[in-house]
């Protein structure tokens, strides 16, 4: 019986019926979507709208998701994620780069400044996410516009994690890289490098690299050595390209200084700056048009200063390593 | 034990039939649907990400099979009155009850089961030709066998929780039962909360009922293993032992309950 019943729906009118029912259901959802696209193109939304946290507390999360804390950690670890990225993205578009966040001090810009709760609440609801303590703190650490400017959270991030995990010493690691790197805090990060290399199983770098940071301060070959350790050990893809990234930084830094030396020495002997890179070739100070390790032609201004591009992937260069000089902050 | 069986083979082909079996091609769709997207998100931690998604996916298409069945378990037959029919044949009340109870139980069992050989098929392919750099940065390998210990839990757990709707719909109408379910499921989940409920308050008496219902209602949050498994945080067994051995004093006690009361309801 049932068999006969559906070709039965299928012959004469009724056919025609369902099949024009089912083109004016076609038709409709196509009006709703130009609809919908003609309205976003009229009334775009606000950008960033979306950006709101409105639960901030651990502890309520923990109760609202109950059994499922470790997939509500995800879910604000991948927007975590998007945020740091949209804002990244919004920001890099921009040609007028707002003031960067206050060091030091409570965020105050909107840019960036649901990123430390977000991985706070990821990582409150999973004490044991490496990524987010181990990401975040890159996220929070990266100079502004590239990220928060807040090597502060970020250390507070990882000595979280540190409280989560104390033989963890991928987090003292980390903590000593951020006070290198962007906090130019050398004997703090000394101090971190060798409380990592005290802990069992921790690879035998980290040893030397105490050392050296304590002995050289933010020397560039210690900075080298240091990120080609990252580049190494890297398990994930994302801090590998981004250890090569700084090396490559490095290396422009190294051609910065061995081109103003060429153009200060050409400067001394013809008495003004060159007009271009072409006149140094011309007079065989430089043997071609030199480009940074992204193949972008270095810069050179008119009062013979050389620069990277802007337009370089590689920009903007790190800040310089600086003395010891900078306050103690010895590892808790 | 023979009528037990034929009941509970029937639950488990009446489950078929209603096409329960349905959600495991939505777990397979949404796991991998998900696996594609998270992979594209989140920075080398996709691994770690489909193993809470997989664990918690088993867990809450379990728990609405549970319940949702479960709860019509009884009632069904009553409404439809085909219980009068059951009733006549030599079948004795508590046989009934049980199963019932082994029915949903091997659907369950047969859900979970593919479920969890869906997340391992997922995993396999999420960590094909991975370097082992990344491999080793992984606190537990995709491919954990550990992951089964907290499959096992989310099945006993979920057996826990169909003794609960067994129970309810013996005397209450479905609506009330899944009320009832739910809220059980809720309350076992949080259930340190009444053990540290002194911290709260001031007053002793409240305290101790708190305390009292700590020890009397099910305590779920221990089932929960999910978040070490995947940290590969090691799960004694002597903990699974003790845990089991629990839900199964408590199964026991409410089928016991179900059956006597299912034995003592007059359906004339």
């Amino acid at each position: 019986m049932s068999i006969l019943r559906v070709p039965r729906v299928l012959r004469g009118g009724e056919f025609g019926s369902v099949l024009a029912i089912a083109m004016i259901a076609l038709a409709l959802l196509g009006g709703a979507v130009q609809l919908q696209a003609t309205r976003e193109q009229r009334f775009p939304p606000p950008d960033g709208g979306d950006e709101a946290m409105y639960i901030r507390s651990a502890a309520t999360l923990r109760r609202l998701s109950g059994a499922y804390t470790a997939l509500a950690a995800d879910g604000y670890w991948i927007r975590a994620l998007q945020y740091y990225g949209g804002t990244k993205r919004r920001l890099q578009g921009l040609e007028w780069v707002p003031e960067p966040p206050p060091m030091l001090k409570a965020l105050t810009s909107d840019n960036y400044s649901l990123l430390y709760p977000m991985l706070d609440l990821a990582s409150s609801l999973d004490p044991r996410f490496t990524i987010a303590y181990r990401f975040g703190a890159v996220f929070l650490a990266e100079a502004y516009p590239r990220g928060a400017g807040r090597p502060d959270l970020a250390v507070a991030l990882l000595e979280k994690g540190v409280r989560a995990q104390p033989d963890k010493w991928e987090y003292m690691e980390d903590i000593g890289f951020v006070h290198y790197w962007y906090a130019h805090n050398y004997r703090a990060a000394a101090g971190w490098f060798q409380k990592a290399a005290d802990i069992p199983g921790a690879p035998w770098w980290l040893r030397s690299l105490a050392a050296t940071t304590l002995a050289q301060g933010g020397d560039r070959q210690s900075s080298r050595i240091m990120w080609e350790a990252i580049r190494q050990s890297a398990a994930i893809d994302w801090l590998r390209q981004d250890a090569e990234r700084r090396l490559q930084q490095l290396k422009a830094l190294d051609d910065i200084d061995n081109l103003q030396q060429s153009v200060d020495a050409f400067m001394r002997r013809a008495g003004q700056p060159p007009a271009d890179w072409l006149t140094l070739v011309r007079a065989r100070v430089i043997p071609g048009v030199p480009v940074d390790p992204a193949r972008t032609p270095y810069e050179l201004t008119a009062e013979g200063r050389v620069h990277l591009a802007a337009s370089s992937p590689l920009a903007p260069l790190p800040e310089e390593p600086r003395q010891i000089d900078a306050p103690e902050a010895s590892p808790r | 034990m023979k009528a037990t069986v034929a009941i509970a083979v029937n639950v488990f082909r009446e489950s078929v039939r209603d096409k329960v079996l349905y959600n495991l091609v939505l777990f397979a769709v949404v796991l991998i649907g998900a696996s594609y997207l998270i992979g594209q998100l989140t920075a080398g931690q996709d691994i770690k990400i489909i193993k809470d998604l997989g664990l918690a996916a088993i867990s809450v298409f379990g728990l609405f099979i549970a319940v949702f069945i479960g709860i019509g378990l009884v009632s069904k037959e009553v409404d439809k009155r085909s219980i009068y029919s059951l009733l006549a044949k030599p079948i004795h009340r508590p046989q009934f009850v049980l199963g019932k109870y082994c029915g949903l139980t091997l659907t369950l069992a047969v859900n979970v089961a593919v479920m969890a050989a869906a997340l391992y098929a997922v995993l396999f392919y999420m960590s094909w030709g991975v370097s082992e750099a990344t491999a080793q940065s992984w606190d537990a390998p995709a491919l954990d066998p550990a992951l089964l210990k907290a499959v096992g839990l989310i099945l006993v757990e979920l057996m826990l929780v169909t003794a609960i709707a067994l129970f309810f719909s013996t005397f209450s109408t479905p609506m009330l039962s899944a009320a009832f379910t739910f809220g059980l499921f809720i309350v076992g989940h949080f259930s340190s909360d009444l053990r540290n409920f002194q911290d709260a308050v001031d007053s002793p008496a409240a305290a101790r009922v708190a305390r009292g219902l700590y020890w009397v209602l099910p305590n779920l949050a221990q089932f929960d293993i999910k978040a070490d498994v995947v940290h590969g945080q090691p799960v004694p067994l002597g903990y699974m032992a003790v845990t089991i051995g629990y839900a199964a004093c408590y199964i026991t006690m409410l089928l016991v309950i179900s059956m006597l009361v299912f034995a003592r309801r007059d359906f004339k």
